[in-house]
């Protein structure tokens, strides 16, 4: 089962909303497909996401893959650990293995994402 | 078939296993519309024949000529070592380490090259090759550009020509090129970068300049301000691409140490034939901060299960296989052979040896202008050289050619690569290097001396000193 | 990390020792850098290592025998047509004539090696069906570079500069897709048909006044002939695109499939692929191009030029206005095609057509072999190389194409390519070629039967591979985290600036 506190795109992001802001990520099941995550490339803080549009790449050894903003907002953080420990998105993908703090710019948005039990579903699926 | 093993018997007993008569039937599959029947091309040859057509066609070449002929490419001497090391099957029959565990010897070499490429360099990151210099820089530049995000480059006059098409070629969608001119005359010396000219090419505010790509030495031989075009480049916010020769880096400053971002230079020096034109060795280095964005293979160290040392290609994610559309470049092949041979080149002739090559080089060149000058033809520009340098020779092309029938190659007609520059109507780009001798000198001294209607003068020598 | 494989070397750092090396150039006079400006010069040496010439032959030919090659063995390695490297060639490019020959030498100085390029030129455009070839791409991705720029100039001269995108099959080599980003093009990927080929109909609805040009590997990554390869050319031009061939497999159909006959409009030729010049542990290899009549305006410069009084040249800078120009120095990888050129006056025009028969007959003939052991998903005549699958092993014991590829290495054979072409799940793309025996394949079909045996049986032993090699599985993971690119204990990064 998937934490049940967040909701999920179908390109296996994350999203933890926390009042006007929300905390961005992949998931387990990502990161275990990319297999040892090498390098995330992430935007800058103060530039802005569209909902579903690509804000940053992350790279395992042989594979790349594209990360898409569940919500839109103004980037306030992004995880600067990253930089230096990329595997903590293998190992906690839902803690400190974070991506993205936003601004949100919309909360509604976060009724277009899938609940947990759609996303095990989804997963289930694959 | 030369090389095919197979028998006739071979052969039915592969069909036989596959139930079929004759090897047509795995051709079926191509539309008859669309089948070719035979190759016209002239009949096999046996090798002791094809071996004497080869031996004749090499033959046809003149290549025993006392040349002063550089431009990008130079004569040197290199160690016996080096060829016999390379004509190892292990080495050239070998294809890229993809599979690291049975390519150690080929990963540690590139390894290893990458490592003296960044000393010679003084620069953090190599790539494990590109095809040519010309290549190297154009792969330069466009790194400039994905890491500034900006579109304009600004690219010397006096880089070779050769690279400066290239990079136009490379850059034809949506990327500019301004090109930076060489002053006629002032402070930096005639056949130099225009500095005046470079600040004002910089300081387009709408049009922001994402590297600025200048040579040293330079295409005519002379040596650039690169500390103060480093700074002209970084204060605009560019980065600083230089073009270099690898030998130089023995005795002149290098990249790293006046500010350069990125620098990409021809490896051919480096132990490496002139072979008409390749394969030769694209240098390519940059920065540690650039990593992320120099194309071309990379080999890290690193530890295998059992914890023992090892060499893999990583950060391969840059690459076309795996980001295929959004990949750094679409290079693929490289030239690790030729890597190969910098690199045992520069093992079996060590630092001394190669400062050796690139002062001795030097001495020889500073008695050919000496020896040209007193046949009458002066240097073209004033400014300081290494070893190669441009002198004014009336009716330049009809004199080479006339000498080339004294057995001597005046180095290059500048007007046949530059047709359109006035200043190089009659000039030669000639060179030395520590191949060189006293008694080619004294005849291309001569030969010109007697074209030019002079007498010939007596020569002072150089003498390698005995140590 | 110390070095603590017996096999294995210390770096050539390792092995300096100062004052070490001389004796191989003689000294120049003191002063001879006197007239350089002290600040144009180095203000200390390089630390290069410091060494003599027997530890670096032994230095080099141990680190040799790490590596595996086709001289030491089987090397399957599909779309890589690792065949062997005929030694007449390695002689005939070192030849003085051919190898210190300067490329800006006067053409009447080169007269030898600029006939062997015209011929090669003339015998690369009869192989492809082609109207002319150049020869100065460097690889086969330079010669997609080439051809893609030529087809950008060429729609351009039509006033069709709107023309932004290529089409490529998902089963492409990732070149294909690089390739038309770096000439600006958009990249359109079509999926594959069920039957592995091109999907026409999917192309067809692709097709517009947008597409620029197709490109199109024949035979596919999957080692299959497209079937349908006129339907897709028409359709191409029909929408007045162009169509470009990737070479790289056409060991399979020398003699049997002209790719410009049949409607392409421009290909490149691997020569280190089909015409047997080393692979050289990755390079050098060169991409001649040919061309039919649409783009020969754009052809780069500078070409060989036959002229009527039976001598050669290059062609001069500005001589050809239309052309693309250049995309390296100088004329092209020389020493190269001097290889590529015996290699085909070896063969012949029937020697070459029998080295396609052999090597489709020998890759079918080893998925002949293997199946069974493995699923091969497109069943049908092959043409060079197949790609056999490890799905259901995978499934079944855990063990994967690249235990299975590991595995290999201690039976004493080189892997296949493995996990390409994309479209196929744990995919193995054997590549055989002509110029291995009978008793290899049956040997290296045996090979792959018994490791499947030993998944199902003891796949540790299979997920454990290699065992015989001089290094096991390496942390690839660290390598790319915390890239180490270079041998550190060197001063040039550090050394201080001599302004």
């Amino acid at each position: 089962m998937v934490p049940t506190d967040l909701r999920y795109t179908k390109d296996h992001e994350w999203v933890r909303a926390d009042g006007d802001q929300a905390t961005i990520g992949i998931t387990q099941y990502a990161a275990d497909q990319l297999g040892d995550i090498v390098f995330v490339d992430l935007p800058e803080a103060g530039r802005s996401v569209d909902q579903f549009a690509t804000f940053g790449v992350v790279e395992s050894v042989k594979a790349v893959s594209d990360l898409f903003a569940p919500v839109a907002g103004e980037i306030v953080e992004a995880n600067p650990a990253l930089a230096g420990k990329p595997e903590l998105v293998n190992r906690e993908p839902y803690a400190a293995g974070w991506m993205l703090r936003v601004r949100l710019a919309d909360p509604k948005q976060l009724d277009e994402l899938l609940e947990p039990a759609a996303y095990d579903a989804l997963i289930a699926e694959a | 078939m030369p090389y095919g093993p197979h028998t006739d018997a071979d052969r039915q007993r592969m069909l036989a296993a596959l139930g079929i008569d004759h090897v047509d039937e795995l051709f079926a599959d191509i539309p008859p519309a669309l089948r070719a029947t035979a190759l016209d091309l002239p009949p096999p040859e046996p090798e002791l024949e094809l071996s004497r057509r080869l031996a004749s066609l090499a033959n046809r070449n003149l290549t025993d000529l006392a040349s002063f002929l550089g431009a990008g490419v130079y004569r040197h001497w290199t160690p016996a070592a080096v060829d016999q090391i390379l004509l190892r099957g292990e080495w050239y029959t070998a294809y890229t380490p993809y599979q690291p565990e049975v390519s150690q010897g080929t990963l540690q070499s590139i390894y290893e090259y990458q490592s003296l490429v960044a000393e010679l360099m003084a620069l953090d990151v190599v790539s494990a090759s590109h095809y040519d210099g010309a290549a190297a820089t154009a792969e330069a530049a466009l790194m400039a550009c994905r890491q500034t995000r900006r579109r304009r480059v600004l690219l010397s006059h006096a880089v070779h020509p050769h690279y400066r098409e290239t990079l136009r070629t490379y850059f034809g969608h949506g990327l500019e090129v301004d090109e930076i001119p060489v002053v006629g005359d002032g402070a930096a010396g005639p056949g130099s970068v225009d500095l005046a000219a470079l600040e004002r090419l910089l300081a387009e505010s709408d049009r922001p300049v994402a590297g600025v790509v200048v040579a040293q030495p330079n295409f005519y031989g002379l040596l650039e301000p690169m500390a103060r075009i480093g700074e002209l480049a970084h204060a605009a916010g560019a980065l600083f691409v230089a073009v270099v020769e690898p030998v130089s880096l023995a005795v002149l400053a290098p990249p790293g140490a006046y500010g350069a971002d990125i620098a990409a230079g021809e490896g051919q020096p480096l132990g490496i034939a002139p072979q008409f034109g390749g394969p030769y060795l694209g240098l390519l280095a940059s920065t540690d901060a650039l990593v992320r964005q120099i194309p071309g293979r990379l080999v890290g160290m690193t530890t295998d299960l059992d914890g023992k040392r090892a060499y893999v290609m990583t950060l391969r994610a840059r690459e076309q296989d795996i980001r295929r559309d959004r990949a750094a470049s679409n290079i693929c092949t490289n030239q690790a052979l030729l890597a190969l041979a910098a690199s045992v080149y520069l093992a079996t002739i060590g630092p001394h040896g190669l400062r050796d090559v690139a002062a001795l080089g030097a001495a020889r060149a500073t008695e050919l202008e000496d020896a040209l000058a007193a046949a009458g033809a002066p240097r073209l520009h004033p400014g300081p050289y290494l070893n190669e340098f441009a002198i004014r020779v009336p009716d330049a092309r009809a004199v080479h050619r006339r000498l080339l029938e004294r057995g001597v190659l005046a180095g290059l007609v500048l007007a046949d690569v530059e047709p359109d520059d006035p200043a190089l109507t009659d000039a030669l780009l000639v060179c030395a290097t520590e191949v060189t001798t006293g008694e080619e000198i004294d005849r291309f001294a001569d030969a010109l001396s007697a074209e030019l209607g002079r007498a010939p003068a007596a020569r002072a020598r150089v003498a390698a000193e005995v140590r | 990390m110390g070095v603590v494989g017996e096999r294995l070397q210390p770096s050539l750092f390792e092995r300096s020792r100062p004052g070490r090396g001389d004796g191989k150039i003689p000294h120049p006079p003191r002063d001879a850098l006197e007239r350089i400006p002290p600040e144009a010069r180095r203000a200390a040496g390089p630390a290069l290592p410091e060494l003599n010439e027997p530890e670096v032959v032994r230095h080099y030919v141990n680190l040799s025998q790490l590596n595996f090659a086709i001289d030491t063995g089987f090397y399957p390695l599909g779309s890589c047509t690792m065949k062997f490297n005929p030694k007449l060639n390695e002689w005939a490019a070192r030849l003085p004539g051919f190898a210190f020959l300067h490329p800006l030498a006067p053409d009447e100085a080169a007269q030898g090696t600029l006939q062997l390029l015209w011929e090669l030129e003339r015998a690369l455009a009869e192989i492809g069906g082609m109207q002319e070839v150049t020869l100065q791409p460097a690889a086969g991705a330079q010669g997609e570079l080439t051809g893609i720029l030529m087809i950008r100039a060429y729609h351009r001269s039509r006033g069709e500069g709107e023309r932004t995108e290529v089409l490529v099959p998902d089963s492409s080599h990732g070149t294909n897709p690089a390739t038309a980003t770096m000439a600006g093009f958009r990249t359109i990927t079509i999926p594959s048909a069920a039957d592995g080929g091109v999907d026409v109909e999917a192309f067809r609805a692709a097709l517009g006044p947008r597409t620029a040009a197709v490109m199109i590997t024949n035979p596919s990554t999957l080692g299959l002939f497209e079937k349908r390869i006129g339907e897709l050319l028409d359709a191409v031009h029909q929408a007045g695109a162009l169509a470009y061939m990737d070479g790289a497999n056409l060991n399979a159909i020398l003699g049997r499939f002209k790719p410009g006959a049949a409607g392409f409009d421009a290909m490149h030729f691997n020569v280190h692929k089909t015409f047997s010049t080393p692979h050289g542990g990755g390079g050098p290899g060169a991409g001649p191009v040919g061309v039919g009549e649409a783009l020969l305006p754009f052809l780069p410069s500078p070409r060989v030029l036959h002229e009527p009084d039976g001598t050669f040249r290059l062609e001069r800078p500005g001589e050809r206005p239309t052309s693309i120009g250049r995309l390296r120095s100088f004329v092209g990888n020389t020493g190269v095609l001097v290889r590529a050129y015996a290699y085909i006056r070896a063969h012949g025009g029937s020697g070459l057509r029998q080295v396609s028969d052999d090597a489709v007959l020998a890759a079918n003939y080893l998925k002949h072999l293997v199946e069974g052991a493995y699923e091969i998903p497109y069943d049908r005549p092959c043409k060079h190389e197949f790609v056999a699958s490890a799905s259901s092993l995978h499934k079944r014991t855990g063990v994967r194409t690249l235990d299975i590829a590991k595995r290999l290495i201690d039976y004493g054979f080189h892997p296949p390519t493995i996990y390409f072409p994309l479209i196929v799940d744990e995919a193995m793309l054997i590549e055989p070629t002509e110029t291995e025996s009978v008793d290899t394949l049956d040997a290296f079909a045996a090979a792959l039967i018994a490791i499947a045996g030993e998944a199902e049986a003891d796949p540790a032993l299979v997920t454990g591979a290699p065992h015989s090699a001089p290094v096991r599985r390496l942390d690839e993971a660290t390598a790319a985290r915390q890239p180490n690119l270079r041998w550190r204990p060197m001063t040039g990064a550090q050394m201080p600036c001599p302004d």
